[in-house]
C-alpha cells in the first residue's frame, strides 16, 4: 500500500531550517522557472544568465540593483514589523502612491523653488502622506473589526485612482503634450545622487538605516516584543494588557510611514517627476520580500538585494532572452510559495516510509 | 492472568536529549481499569502517545490482543480500537460540538445530536450539541472529548487525567460510567495523580519515574501513602497549617456586581459580592462552566467595564472596573490564568521571553529596551525558586509539560511580590509533589499579607488552604462559608443551586 509522506510537529523550532528554507526556496523556484522556459522553448541557459549572472557582471548594472533595492528594502522593513504582530498591510503600494502624490506637492506647487531643504521636505511628507493613507484601515479595523487586508487592498486600488486623476486633471504639465505627467522636478527636488556616476542616492542610507532601527525595534525594544506576544498569541498579550488597537494603529502606520517615504524617493530619485508608472509593484513585491527574509530585519537586507536582482535580471531576460514579462511575476511568485512550504519545516517534519502495514489487516 | 489486550515491551522513546520512556514494559488485561502514575515528566504522556499512534517508539513492540502491530497514527489505533481523551483539547474552536463530532464519527448531524445527548445523559456528560466549543469552558470541552471517544466504540480506552476538571458529583457518575464499559468488555488506561481516585476505581496500577516502570501493583492492596512513595521516591513533605489569623485591609471588592455576556453562550453574572482581605485566602469552588471564566476575566481586566461603572470592582481601595490589565497590574495585582498555553505563556516563546509578560517591571526594562542580563537573572531565579524541570531560560514553552509550565507561571506572578494574588486552578494537571510546594506558597504569601484568591474545582485543595469558600453556580456567588465549620456536603449543595443563593435571600 503507497502511504503518503506525513507532518509531523518538531519539539522545537528548528534553526537549521529557518536558515536553509529561503535557499531551498531559490534554488527550487530557479529549477521549476529553468525548466518552464525549457518548455515555452526558451533557451534556460540564456536566460539563467540574462536573469541571474548579468546583473552582477557590470558596475552599470549592479549599481541599478542597488537603485531598486532601496524602495523595496524600506517598504519590506515597515511591512514586517506588521506581519510579526499579525497586522496583514498587503496595501503598501497605495501607500507608496500617496507617498509620492505628497512630495510631489512642493515641486508641482512651487516649480520656482530653490534650497536644500526641498528634497528633505519632500521625504517627510511623502511618509505623513502614506501613514495617513493607512489611518483609514486602522481606524476601520480597531473601531469596527474590518479585516486589514482587504482594506489596504482596496485602498490601493483608490490610490491608483487618484494619482491618475491628479495626472490628467490639475497636475498635469500644461507643456507635456498631454501626457498624463507632472512637471519634470527643479534640481534641488532631487535627493542627492550617493555614488558618482551612478543613479543611486541617498535613500538607499536612509533604507539601511531604516533596516537597523527595525532591528533594534524588533530585538531589543520592549514595544517590539509585545508586538511579537500579540501576532503568536493574542489571548496572552490580552492577558498581559499589552493593547490590541495600539499594535493595530503602530503597525499599520509605520507600514505606511515606509512605503509613503519609499513613494516620495521615487519620485524625487530616479523618475524626476510624478507619473502614473512609479511603481513597478514595489508594494506587492515587498511583501514577498518580507517573508523571503523571515520578517526578520538582516533576513529583509538579503532578500530585498535578491529582489531587486530579479527585477534587472527580469528586464535583462525580457530583452536578450526574449522573455515574456508574465515570466519575471510567475518567477517572483513561485519563490514566495516555495519559500512559504519549505518555511514549514521549520516546525514539521516529514515522516516519510513508515510503512502503516504493520498491523493485521 | 487472561492473555492481555495489550502488551508493551521496552517501548523506549527520546526527545534530542531527554529520553522520555526507557524499556517500558506494560500488560493490559482485558475487563480492567488499569492506571498510570507518575509525577510530571515521567514520561505518561509519552507513552500513551506511542500506544495511540501520535508518536513512533525508537524501540520496542506493542502486542494487541497477542499480534505484534505497528501503530502508526491514530486513525490506525482507532481502527484497531483504540480511543483517547486528550489532556489538552483537540476540538476545533470555531465549530459547533455536532461539527468536531461528526469529523470522527460517521452518521448525520441530526443523529448524532441524539447520540450526544443520550451519551450525555447516560454518563453525567451534559453539553449542548449545537454549542460552538469556543464557547464552552474547559470543563465542557473535556465532556466532549469523553463523548466523542465513547462514541467511536472503543476496546480500549486511554483518559488523560479524566477528572481533574469535573466535579464530585460527576466524578462518581464518570466511574460508574467506566466501570458499566469494563463490564462491557472495555479496558481503561487511566492516567491520574489523584490517588484516592485510583484506589476507588482501578485494579491494576503502573507507576512511572523517571521514564522507567517502579511498580506493578493491585492498588487496592496498597495505601495511598506506599503509591507516592513509588511515584516520587520520597516522602511528601507536611502540610502547612492553615491557622487562622486575624486580617488586613481590603484588597478586592466586589460588591453585587452584576454582568451580562454579549456571547449568548457565555455565562452572565449576578449580583456577586466577593471580598478579599490581606492575609486570607478566599476560595471559590463550583462546577466549571458555572461563570468562572467570566469573574476571572472581569477581576483580572480582560474584560473592561465602562468608566462611569469603575466602582464594580475594586483592588487596594480604588475603583479599576475601567483599568486594563496592566493597570491592575501596576496596582500591586497578579493572576495565574486558567489556561497555560497561549494565556499564561507564549508557547513559541523562551521561558525568559515569557517573564518578560508580565514581570518587565520588576527593572526587566531599561529606557524602553529589553535587558537581557535581568532577564535571563529573573528567569534562572524562578526556575530554580520553583523547581521548573527543564534544560534553562532558553527553553521554549511549549516544550514544558503542563505542570512545569505552571510551576513557572505560577512562580513568576509571586516573584511580582503582589499585594493581591489571584489563582484560578492553581495546581489542574499538576502532580502531587508540585502540587503541594504550590499550595504551601499559596500559604506562605498569605502569611506574608498578601491577599490570596483562589478558583478551583478541586474541593479537597479549597478546604487545605482556604480561610474562606464560596461557591459559583449559575453565574451566583454562595455566602462565605467556613471550611473549618461547613462541610464538604454544605458545599456540595450550592455547588449543584440546592440552596437558596445569597443574592436572593438579600
Amino acid at each position: 500500500m503507497f502511504v503518503l509522506p506525513r507532518l509531523i510537529r518538531r519539539e522545537r523550532a528548528s534553526a537549521r531550517m529557518a536558515v536553509l528554507a529561503p535557499i531551498i526556496a531559490i534554488a527550487a523556484a530557479v529549477t521549476v522557472n529553468l525548466i518552464l522556459y525549457l518548455v515555452m522553448g526558451k533557451n534556460p541557459g540564456a536566460v539563467f544568465h540574462a536573469m541571474l549572472l548579468e546583473p552582477f557582471m557590470s558596475w552599470a548594472s549592479f549599481s541599478e540593483v542597488l537603485l531598486k533595492t532601496g524602495p523595496l528594502l524600506l517598504i519590506a522593513q515597515g511591512l514586517a514589523i506588521g506581519f510579526r504582530a499579525k497586522v496583514f498591510n498587503i496595501g503598501a503600494e497605495g501607500q507608496f502612491i500617496l507617498g509620492a502624490i505628497f512630495a510631489s506637492a512642493i515641486p508641482v506647487w512651487f516649480p520656482q523653488a530653490t534650497g536644500g531643504w526641498i528634497w528633505p521636505a519632500m521625504l517627510i511628507l511623502g511618509a505623513i502622506g502614506g501613514a495617513l493613507w493607512a489611518v483609514i484601515p486602522a481606524f476601520w479595523r480597531v473601531r469596527l473589526n474590518a479585516n486589514e487586508i482587504l482594506v489596504t487592498l482596496m485602498m490601493s486600488l483608490i490610490a491608483a485612482q487618484v494619482l491618475n486623476y491628479l495626472l490628467l486633471g490639475p497636475w498635469k504639465d500644461p507643456k507635456g503634450f498631454n501626457f498624463p505627467q507632472s512637471v519634470m522636478f527643479q534640481y534641488d527636488a532631487m535627493v542627492p545622487i550617493l555614488i558618482p556616476g551612478t543613479r543611486v542616492n541617498v535613500s538607499l542610507l536612509i533604507a539601511l538605516v531604516s533596516a537597523i532601527l527595525a532591528w533594534v525595534f524588533m530585538q531589543k525594544s520592549f514595544r517590539g516584543y509585545q508586538f511579537l506576544v500579540g501576532g503568536l498569541a493574542p489571548r496572552a498579550a490580552a492577558y498581559a494588557g499589552f493593547s490590541e488597537a495600539r499594535a493595530i494603529w503602530l503597525s499599520l502606520l509605520i507600514g505606511g510611514f515606509a512605503a509613503g517615504l519609499a513613494g516620495a524617493a521615487e519620485v524625487a530619485g530616479p523618475i524626476g517627476q510624478l507619473q502614473r508608472s512609479i511603481s513597478t509593484g514595489y508594494g506587492y513585491a515587498a511583501i514577498i520580500v518580507a517573508y523571503l527574509g523571515g520578517l526578520h530585519p538582516i533576513g529583509i537586507v538579503a532578500s530585498s538585494l535578491l529582489m531587486a536582482v530579479l527585477y534587472i535580471g527580469g528586464d535583462n531576460a525580457m530583452v536578450s532572452a526574449d522573455l515574456p514579462v508574465a515570466a519575471v511575476r510567475v518567477f517572483q511568485g513561485s519563490l514566495l510559495v516555495f519559500y512559504l512550504a519549505a518555511t514549514t519545516f521549520v516546525r514539521y517534519r516529514l515522516d516519510i516510509g513508515h510503512d502503516a502495514k504493520g498491523g493485521t489487516p | 492472568m487472561p492473555a492481555p489486550l495489550l502488551s508493551l515491551r521496552g517501548m523506549t522513546k527520546s526527545y534530542g536529549q531527554v529520553r522520555a520512556n526507557r524499556g517500558i514494559d506494560l500488560d493490559v488485561a482485558p475487563n480492567s481499569i488499569h492506571a498510570i502514575l507518575g509525577e510530571n515528566g515521567a514520561g505518561k504522556s509519552t507513552l500513551m502517545k506511542l500506544i495511540y499512534g501520535v508518536e513512533q517508539p525508537d524501540e520496542g513492540q506493542v502486542f494487541w490482543q497477542g499480534q505484534p502491530v505497528r501503530l502508526s497514527s491514530p486513525a490506525e489505533a482507532r481502527r484497531h480500537g483504540i480511543g483517547m481523551v486528550f489532556q489538552h483539547f483537540s476540538l476545533f474552536e470555531t465549530l459547533t460540538v455536532v461539527e468536531n463530532i461528526s469529523l470522527i464519527v460517521p452518521g448525520t448531524k441530526p443523529e448524532l445530536a441524539r447520540r450526544i445527548r443520550a451519551l450525555g445523559q447516560d454518563f453525567g456528560l451534559e453539553v449542548d450539541p449545537s454549542a460552538h466549543v469556543h464557547s464552552l469552558s474547559v470543563g465542557e470541552r473535556q465532556r466532549v472529548e469523553i463523548i466523542r471517544c465513547l462514541m467511536t466504540e472503543p476496546k480500549l480506552l486511554i483518559l488523560d487525567e479524566p477528572t481533574s476538571v469535573l466535579p464530585p458529583q460527576s466524578v462518581g457518575l464518570l466511574f460508574d460510567t467506566l466501570r458499566r464499559l469494563r463490564d462491557t468488555g472495555v479496558s481503561i488506561l487511566f492516567i491520574s495523580h489523584k490517588l484516592d481516585e485510583i484506589h476507588s476505581i482501578c485494579d491494576r496500577a503502573t507507576v512511572l519515574r523517571a521514564g522507567q516502570v517502579t511498580g506493578n501493583i493491585d492498588p487496592r492492596e496498597h495505601d495511598a501513602h506506599e503509591l507516592a512513595r513509588m511515584m516520587i521516591g520520597r516522602d511528601m513533605p507536611p502540610p502547612l497549617h492553615a491557622d487562622i489569623r486575624p486580617v488586613g485591609e481590603k484588597r478586592l471588592e466586589l460588591a453585587g456586581l452584576d454582568h451580562v455576556e454579549d456571547d449568548p453562550f457565555a455565562v452572565s453574572l449576578h449580583g456577586v459580592s466577593l471580598t478579599v482581605h490581606a492575609g486570607e485566602i478566599v476560595g471559590i469552588a463550583g462546577i466549571s462552566g458555572n461563570g468562572q471564566a467570566e469573574l476571572a476575566r472581569l477581576i483580572s481586566g480582560e474584560t473592561r467595564l465602562a468608566d462611569g461603572e469603575r466602582d464594580e470592582v475594586r483592588m487596594m481601595d480604588q475603583g479599576v472596573a475601567h483599568l486594563g490589565p496592566a493597570e491592575r497590574r501596576a496596582l500591586g495585582f497578579a493572576f495565574v490564568p486558567e489556561d497555560r498555553l497561549g494565556r499564561g505563556a507564549v508557547p513559541e516563546m523562551s521561558l525568559a521571553d515569557n517573564s518578560l509578560l508580565t514581570a518587565h517591571p520588576l527593572g526587566l526594562l531599561r529606557h524602553g529596551f529589553i535587558d537581557r542580563m535581568k532577564e535571563a537573572e529573573f528567569t534562572a531565579a524562578c526556575i530554580k525558586d520553583f523547581d521548573v524541570r527543564t534544560p534553562g531560560p532558553e527553553a521554549e514553552a511549549g516544550a514544558l509539560s503542563g505542570g512545569n509550565l505552571q510551576k513557572f507561571i505560577v512562580g513568576r506572578e509571586i516573584l511580582l511580590r503582589p499585594k493581591l494574588l489571584f489563582v484560578a486552578q492553581p495546581t489542574w494537571g499538576v502532580d502531587i509533589g508540585a502540587a503541594t510546594a504550590i499550595r504551601q506558597r499559596l500559604i506562605a504569601m498569605r502569611n506574608e499579607g498578601v491577599a490570596v484568591l483562589v478558583i478551583s474545582e478541586e474541593l479537597e485543595e479549597l478546604f487545605e488552604i482556604c480561610d474562606r469558600i464560596q461557591v459559583l453556580h449559575k453565574g451566583r456567588l454562595s455566602p462565605s462559608l467556613d471550611p473549618r465549620t461547613s462541610g464538604p456536603e454544605e458545599i456540595g449543595r450550592y455547588m449543584i443551586g440546592a440552596n437558596v443563593p445569597a443574592s436572593e435571600v438579600a
